[in-house]
């Protein structure tokens, strides 16, 4: 039998159903107002709090064991290693692209 | 209560004595199993064929290097060649190697299980790599491709007039099979193991194996998104990574060596873990260090996601983002040579029998720490600007990849056979054999250190005068490596038909393989699920041989 | 124990499994493995996006102010009704009711129609608007920004990362109405729900890719 799976009840999904659906016209209204360099990061942080309220309550991540936890955070963690590792290239201060390094260009010896 | 469904069902145990190879002799019995000895063996075959199919294309670029001018081959077809000798070697022999021929057919076993946890889904693995292998094909059939292994953009989207397309889908779907197998390993080490089996009691090929699962189910999306990528803009002509239709092609090499990177050690992890089965057994010692080799593959599955940009360092990456890489890349030597220590300190003080997997495990000992220690030269950021794509790079990928891993995989395939096949491989031409690769093997790739640090580049088909002697030497030594090769396969293929009926345990070995399942296993594996009381090597230097 | 109206009467354990639970933990832990994979698939094309979003910010504004954001908005709705009847559907092959599993389960895919029909509607009106990157780029309202060929960019991230969203979409629907067809013959039930669950987890997957596309594209 299925006792040792956690059964949620249905009124959870509806409430959660309600919190995303805030969140997202949230950050509807959000987009329209201008907070400068902060329009990015609010609005990944709501798109953040929408993705743990469908992994924890709609995928019942919360009533999961340890490892579902790990491995759900592994994928995220990963994806953020990759496009931390290369956004920083891109984004690097004195480095190639602007040719700006101290001392002189060639200091790498590549063109 | 709980009903056992199947149990007497699809491949219920039969009445005669028999094993997993002879219960069932129909072709569908073999196409559509679900018994992962079975779609081990069938992975066997097929990697078997890619692997010669690799052999010769290096075999005829090599005749085009014995002379200085490019006089066999045309340019374009030497480009044809090391690409497609590149692309099978990487997609489809490195990469399914060890994972998909042992580690199908040990994982299960070793963790006490009757399965690998998703049967259906590692039989998809097969068909899915078999249909690239058919796109591989299709590549040949049309005329090859010419990128080398590597499909940098913008030649790979804008310049290359051949299949790449046809190319990057093989390598896409060789990806996915590669995937399914990952995933299949992680549950199974996690949920299937056996009553009493600790992870601390796991044996080492088993942490391998789920290391490496876990670098393939991370790293190997991303190529697959890049290589789609590197498709829609050849097929859709619009750039994304051509920079002169507005994308960026440093993007995609961070987005390829992503996981092209991991990928080298998705291909030699497998390799630790057999080595580490062989060494305790044939020294009859303990394993010196368990939990230090354990953590240690972890360690390289983690740290090997930090390090791709060390083959970025003259391509247009930032200088600090590359000081940064260089360093991480010099911490990731630690962890491998961790393990080399511990296998050497197993030798010591051991009782040392020299089998033919037993010299083939101390030739990759020597071969892979040659490999690692160039490998930190390439690392520092410096000397790689001049030794970047030399021969140097060649002679180090070679003694890590074959020197290593091909030296570990014809290892583990000797020290199974028995297991598998359940016939004794004649043990003198096995030692023939691994001799012959290794001298040639050494031949091959020795002189292209000393080339490639004399500044000759790779991917060439023809070079100045001074350094014939030492491209002689090197084609020498592929075709005694060919010979070699061809020698260990055409001694194991006679061994499965004429070969002498193998005992439960030859080799006196520790291992639920050894001393639970009789060779070849039932196809059930266990007729009752064993229960784990000791730790994994616990020799004690009494056991002996049980050949005949 | 009580009898059941759908699915087996007692759980099924495939023969290489011991227990229950056993099996589906491993179903469990399978389907998330897949996930974290895809998670790592689609991070590719996020990261692609952000390296020319960070090159190129004034062609992503205008990109950007080319999208219909009320399409967007109504169409994240659908996607998130859909998620909600899909997380019913489990609860109710949970709870063994037929009539409302398949009432869930239909409303599932219903509205997994509407969004690729809208999504089709969407992509039309970018053809109409010469946004077709490639041989039909031709913009009838070409941006003015420095160098307004990068605008081509952003749409060719916009119908890679949709299309390949749209195309998970479509997978989905397949497998549904395969699943769809098993739940007639009342071969899911309370004995045997895994299969819905794994592919509820992967329905709210795709809206969890949708989440994030959906400001990224249209908002910001």
């Amino acid at each position: 039998m299925s006792e040792e799976h956690h059964i949620v009840p249905w009124k959870n999904y509806a409430i959660n159903f309600c919190v995303i659906t805030v969140l997202m016209f949230l950050t509807v209204w959000v987009a329209d107002q201008d907070y400068g360099v902060m329009n990015l990061p609010i609005a990944l942080i709501i798109a953040i709090m929408k993705t743990l309220c469908i992994v924890l309550f709609f995928m019942n991540v919360k009533y999961s064991s340890h490892l579902t936890w790990v491995f759900a955070g592994a994928g995220f963690f990963w994806f953020l290693i990759m496009i931390g590792f290369i956004i920083v290239d891109f984004t690097e201060f004195g480095g190639m692209y602007t040719n700006s390094l101290p001392g002189s260009q060639s200091a790498i010896g590549v063109p | 209560m709980a009903v056992i469904a199947d149990r007497e069902g699809a491949y219920a145990p039969p009445v005669r004595e028999e094993n997993y190879l002879t219960w069932d002799h129909s072709i569908k019995s073999w196409l559509f199993t679900q018994d992962h000895k079975r779609i081990a063996i069938l992975y066997l075959i097929s990697i078997t064929v890619f692997f010669l199919l690799g052999g010769i294309f290096a075999m005829l670029f090599r005749i085009e290097l014995l002379t200085p001018a490019g006089d066999v081959f045309e340019a374009d077809r030497y480009n044809k060649f090391f690409t497609l000798h590149g692309v099978i070697m990487i997609f489809f022999f490195l990469i399914p190697s060890v994972p998909a021929t042992l580690g199908n057919f040990l994982v299960p076993i070793m963790v006490g299980a009757r399965d690998l946890a998703f049967p259906k889904i590692n039989l998809a693995s097969w068909w899915v790599f078999n249909v690239a292998g058919v796109f591989a094909l299709l590549v040949l059939v049309t005329g090859g491709v010419d990128t080398g292994w590597t499909f940098y953009s913008p030649l790979s989207t804008s310049y290359a007039n051949t299949s790449v397309f046809l190319a990057v889908t093989a390598a896409f779907a060789a990806g996915f099979s590669s995937i399914l197998t990952g995933i299949n390993f992680i549950v199974t080490v996690h949920k299937m193991r056996a009553p009493g089996l600790t992870w601390f009691r796991l044996p080492l090929f088993i942490w391998a194996n789920y290391a490496t699962g876990v670098v393939i189910m991370l790293g190997t999306p991303v190529v697959a998104i890049t290589l789609f990528l590197i498709a829609v803009e050849r097929l859709w002509g619009v750039g994304i990574f051509d920079p002169a239709l507005g994308g960026d092609s440093v993007l995609f090499q961070h987005m390829f060596w992503f996981y092209s990177h991991p990928a080298v050690y998705i291909m030699i992890l497998p390799g630790f873990g057999v080595i580490s089965e062989i060494i305790p057994c044939f020294s009859r010692n303990r394993i010196f260090g368990y939990p230090f080799i354990a953590f240690s593959t972890l360690s390289i599955a983690i740290l090997g996601f930090f390090v791709w940009g060390h083959h970025m360092f003259v391509s247009g990456q930032s200088f600090y983002t590359g000081m940064v890489f260089s360093f991480l890349t010099m911490f990731i030597a630690a962890p491998t040579a961790v393990k080399i220590m511990n296998w050497t300190f197993t030798l010591h003080g051991g009782n040392v029998i020299m089998t033919t997997p037993m010299l083939y495990a101390i030739g990759f000992i020597g071969l892979f720490t040659i490999g690692g220690v160039t490998g930190l030269f390439l690392a520092a950021m410096g000397l790689d600007v001049p030794l970047h794509d030399t021969y140097f790079v060649v002679a180090h990928f070679h003694f890590t990849m074959v020197g290593g891993m091909a030296m570990a995989f014809f290892a583990g395939i000797h020290f199974w056979w028995p297991k598998m096949i359940g016939k004794m491989y004649p043990e003198f031409m096995g030692k023939f054999a691994c001799i012959i690769i290794f001298t040639g093997f050494n031949l091959t790739f020795m002189p292209q250190f000393i080339v490639g640090w004399l500044g000759m580049p790779r991917r060439y088909h023809a070079y100045p005068e001074e350094w014939q002697v030492l491209n002689v030497m090197s084609t020498a030594g592929a075709s005694i490596l060919g010979f070699g090769f061809l020698a260990c396969i055409a001694c194991l293929i006679w061994s499965a038909f004429w070969g002498k009926p193998a005992k439960q345990n030859p080799w006196g070995a520790k291992g639920l393989e050894w001393e639970v399942c009789t060779s070849p296993p039932h196809p059930h594996n266990f007729t009752s699920i064993p229960v784990v009381t000791e730790e994994a090597y616990s020799y004690t230097g009494e056991e002996v041989l049980d050949i005949d | 124990m009580t009898s059941v109206t759908m699915g087996p009467a007692e759980p099924v354990i495939p023969h290489h499994f011991e227990t229950k639970p056993q099996h589906n933990e491993c179903n469990i832990l399978g389907m998330w493995l897949f996930l974290a994979q895809e998670i790592m698939f689609f991070g590719g094309l996020f990261t692609a996006y952000a390296v020319y979003r960070f090159k190129y910010p004034d062609a992503w504004e205008a990109g950007s102010a080319e999208l219909n954001r009320a399409i967007g908005t109504g169409n994240t709705i659908v996607l998130l009704v859909s998620s909600l009847t899909m997380a019913l559907s489990v609860y109710f092959a949970q709870t063994d009711q037929f009539k409302k599993l398949v009432a869930s389960f239909s409303l599932t895919m219903v509205f997994g129609a509407i969004f690729l029909i809208v999504k089709a509607f969407e992509y039309h009106e970018k053809y109409t608007h010469g946004l077709i990157p490639g041989a039909w780029w031709d913009p009838i309202h070409p941006p003015e920004i420095d160098d307004p060929s990068k605008m081509q960019l952003f749409f060719i991230m916009y119908f890679i990362m949709t299309g390949m969203h749209a195309f998970h979409m479509v997978i989905g629907l397949i497998i549904a109405a395969v699943m769809m067809i098993m739940m007639l013959k009342r071969k899911f039930g309370p004995n045997k729900y895994m299969p819905v669950e794994m592919f509820g987890f992967y329905w709210h997957f795709v809206d969890i890719v949708w989440v994030f596309l959906f400001p990224m594209v249209y908002l910001i």
